[in-house]
């Protein structure tokens, strides 16, 4: 009793001054998301999910504060890439630094714009599939992003889009405390590239909501901004019915806390989803991917490839579970994890879990942390590399089986970049 | 060019003496073949002049043109001209054949104050040389080394040796898993390379790979010293009888 209570009062003092808008059909979403977030309460580090992770930064009552990186200090992400930008600045559209939002086949509206109609398409998929990806674990923090989401994007996509969209979240405010909600339905046959950038926040947190329909394609890249002390918790929830494909591919390469959560169903026959992630952090960086992933349809493929590489006392964490539903016969699941301990320092805690019901299914999981290998640099280094540069090829290396869940190369090489000038930053 | 004076190396974990005391002198534009049994310690030298981890220097000393070798990083003495053709070289998944190579390439010229090598000159000059060594588009484009059989790793080291244009090479029983056509390629890209004031020690078990790289001097080393050196039939003699009278000789 004791605790709820304790669960009680953190709860109103984490959403003390926030809005809770009514009306309209988001009003109605909103209001059911509060009753589950009452339900749930929030996390604490008692609970089984959160045992890796303390998530007091993102339950505080306030946001802490977070000192303002300046953009300059590296190369925008994606601007080798011709897409269709919006920008928003703490939470805030910034219609002046975005694209014009006409782009034939996808329709993209600001929620801010139609919250207040009595009917939209989002209406089945806001909230919608976050609470199906609340059981059998509880993710109170995207209740509470459902509830009081100031801003998002829903993008309804009818055809192949002719670019990428590309969400770029700027933060310029130490103590920014934003929530966003986007929506993306994908349907039949339909294609769509989601691009993602930037901090965002102070604190962000974060909900996408993914449906894709027979035969869509969503490809989803991101990289989470290079803010130090910034913290997150994304949660993506993807819905995929027969043949559809699903792909996100997340980089990390700073922050003081970030957790990203990815539930995936596969609920038609022969649809696959990837999901991968590749961390570099460096002193007080702990990063958290928590994935589930649900196979109900036959002949499903799932993988999940997350790689980290720690040093200085970085704490890495990965929880990842693949659920096979009675009747998913012929599934391929697929899981690896793998931790490059760069120093004796830092931690890597994973939980890799399988569940499986049918009887017919291909499941396999790994995972390892272990060191750099001397052999191989010493290699490196007796043909005139130096030591910091061998290492940082080693790095990328140990990265590249990530990256290589992208599908397009451009993309994949703006990653790979990234990746090699933030550790050219650290050679010298 | 290389000088090596009374070095004595022991393992740096364990108490085993590996080198007591190896005297040897390689001149410019010379070509060295060290031969010996198992366990001599030919592969140790090879290592601890290139800078591996795991050994310990007791006594002695090492120089590359005057330059005292072992007190050098492994990437310095690289720049400084020395590389070692690895016995056993090493896969590295994930890094790129060529960039790997562009990488050594370009740090090497970056610390002798040389200008750097563009990408395109770069992948001329590496296609040409890949050519002559049969080495095909595909294994370059591969990771270091990974999938690739013992004949290609071999010429792949020699690719890498052609790239750096080292003053002194030591080939750690470079033909030792090669048949007779791969150890002929070998033997000609290091032929290739000759002159030019280059030098090389050859370590190696057998005569027949000396037949291909003609020897100026032949040492034999037993028990971590060099017992004996002699012509290129020293080669021949260690063929015919193997080394038993040899270290009879010495005892």
């Amino acid at each position: 009793m004791a605790v709820a209570r304790a669960k009680d009062v953190a709860l109103a003092a984490r959403i003390d001054g926030l809005d809770l808008p009514k009306g309209g059909w988001l009003g109605e979403a909103r209001s059911k998301a509060m009753d589950r977030l009452v339900a749930m309460g929030l996390p604490t580090k008692r609970d089984e999910y959160w045992r890796y992770t303390n998530p007091s930064s993102l339950v505080s009552a306030g946001a802490p504060t977070s000192a303002v990186f300046n953009p300059d200090d590296e190369t925008p992400a994606f601007d080798q890439i011709g897409r269709l930008k919006l920008v928003f600045v703490d939470g805030v559209f910034d219609a002046s630094a975005s694209d014009d939002l006409a782009m034939t086949g996808v329709s993209i509206e600001l929620l801010s714009d139609v919250a207040k109609t009595d009917i939209h398409w989002a209406r089945d998929l806001y909230g919608v599939l976050e609470t199906r990806g609340q059981s059998p674990v509880e993710r109170p923090l995207a209740a509470l992003n459902s509830a009081f989401a100031t801003e998002g994007v829903l993008i309804r996509v009818s055809a192949r889009a002719a670019k990428p969209i590309h969400l770029i979240y700027h933060s310029n405010s130490v103590t920014s405390d934003v929530m966003l909600h986007n929506c993306v339905k994908v349907e039949a046959g339909a294609n769509v590239t989601l691009l993602e950038s930037g901090p965002a926040a102070a604190r962000f947190i974060q909900v996408m909501e993914v449906d894709v329909a027979e035969g869509g394609v969503c490809h989803h890249v991101r990289t989470q901004g290079r803010n130090h002390e910034r913290c997150a918790a994304t949660h993506v929830f993807a819905r995929l019915a027969a043949k559809a494909r699903f792909k996100s591919f997340t980089v990390t390469a700073n922050g003081r806390l970030t957790r990203n959560e990815a539930v995936v169903e596969l609920i038609g026959d022969d649809a696959a989803a990837h999901i991968a992630g590749a961390a570099m952090g460096d002193g007080d960086f702990h990063h958290d991917d928590t994935v589930f992933v649900t196979h109900q349809g036959e002949r499903c493929e799932s993988r999940q490839v997350f790689k980290k590489v720690l040093k200085n006392g970085a704490i890495g964490v990965f929880q990842g579970k693949i659920l096979v539903k009675q009747g998913a016969q012929k599934t391929d699941g697929y899981q690896i994890s793998q931790c490059l301990l760069l120093d004796e320092d830092s931690q890597f805690l994973a939980k890799p879990e399988l569940e499986i019901y049918a009887d017919d299914v291909k499941c396999s999981h790994g995972s390892t942390s272990g060191a750099i290998d001397e052999t191989a640099l010493y290699y490196l280094r007796s043909r005139g590399v130096p030591l910091k540069l061998a290492q940082s090829l080693m790095v990328l290396a140990f990265l590249a089986a990530a990256i290589d869940e992208i599908d397009d190369e451009l993309i994949a090489t703006d990653i790979r970049e990234r990746l090699q000038n933030w550790l050219s930053r650290h050679e010298h | 060019m290389l000088e090596i004076n009374n070095l004595h190396v022991k393992l740096e974990e364990e108490d085993k003496v590996i080198l007591r005391g190896v005297d040897l002198k390689v001149g410019a534009g010379e070509v060295h073949a060290i031969m010996g049994p198992n366990g001599s310690g030919k592969s140790t030298l090879s290592y601890v002049l290139s800078g591996r981890d795991g050994y310990t220097v007791t006594d002695g000393s090492a120089q590359l043109d005057g330059q005292e070798l072992l007190e050098m990083e492994p990437e310095d003495r690289a720049a400084a001209g020395l590389f070692l053709a690895f016995q056993y070289p090493v896969e590295i998944p994930g890094v790129g054949n060529m960039t790997f190579l562009r990488t050594a390439v370009n740090a090497q010229r970056k610390k002798r104050a040389e200008p750097e090598m563009s990408a395109g000159e770069f992948l001329k000059v590496v296609r040409e040389k890949a050519k002559t060594l049969k080495i095909d588009a595909d294994m370059l484009k591969r990771p270091v080394n990974v999938g690739f059989s013992g004949g290609e790793k071999k010429r792949n080291e020699i690719l890498q040796m052609a790239m750096l244009e080292p003053k002194m090479c030591i080939l750690d029983e470079t033909d030792s898993g090669l048949d007779v056509d791969a150890m002929k390629l070998v033997a000609d890209g290091v032929n290739a390379l000759r002159g030019a004031g280059r030098s090389f020690l050859v370590i190696t078990h057998y005569q027949r790979l000396l037949d291909h790289i003609k020897p100026d001097v032949v040492h034999i080393m037993s028990a971590g010293r060099i017992i004996k050196t002699g012509g290129p039939e020293l080669a021949l003699e260690v063929e015919h009888n193997g080394y038993a009278d040899l270290l009879a000789e010495v005892k």
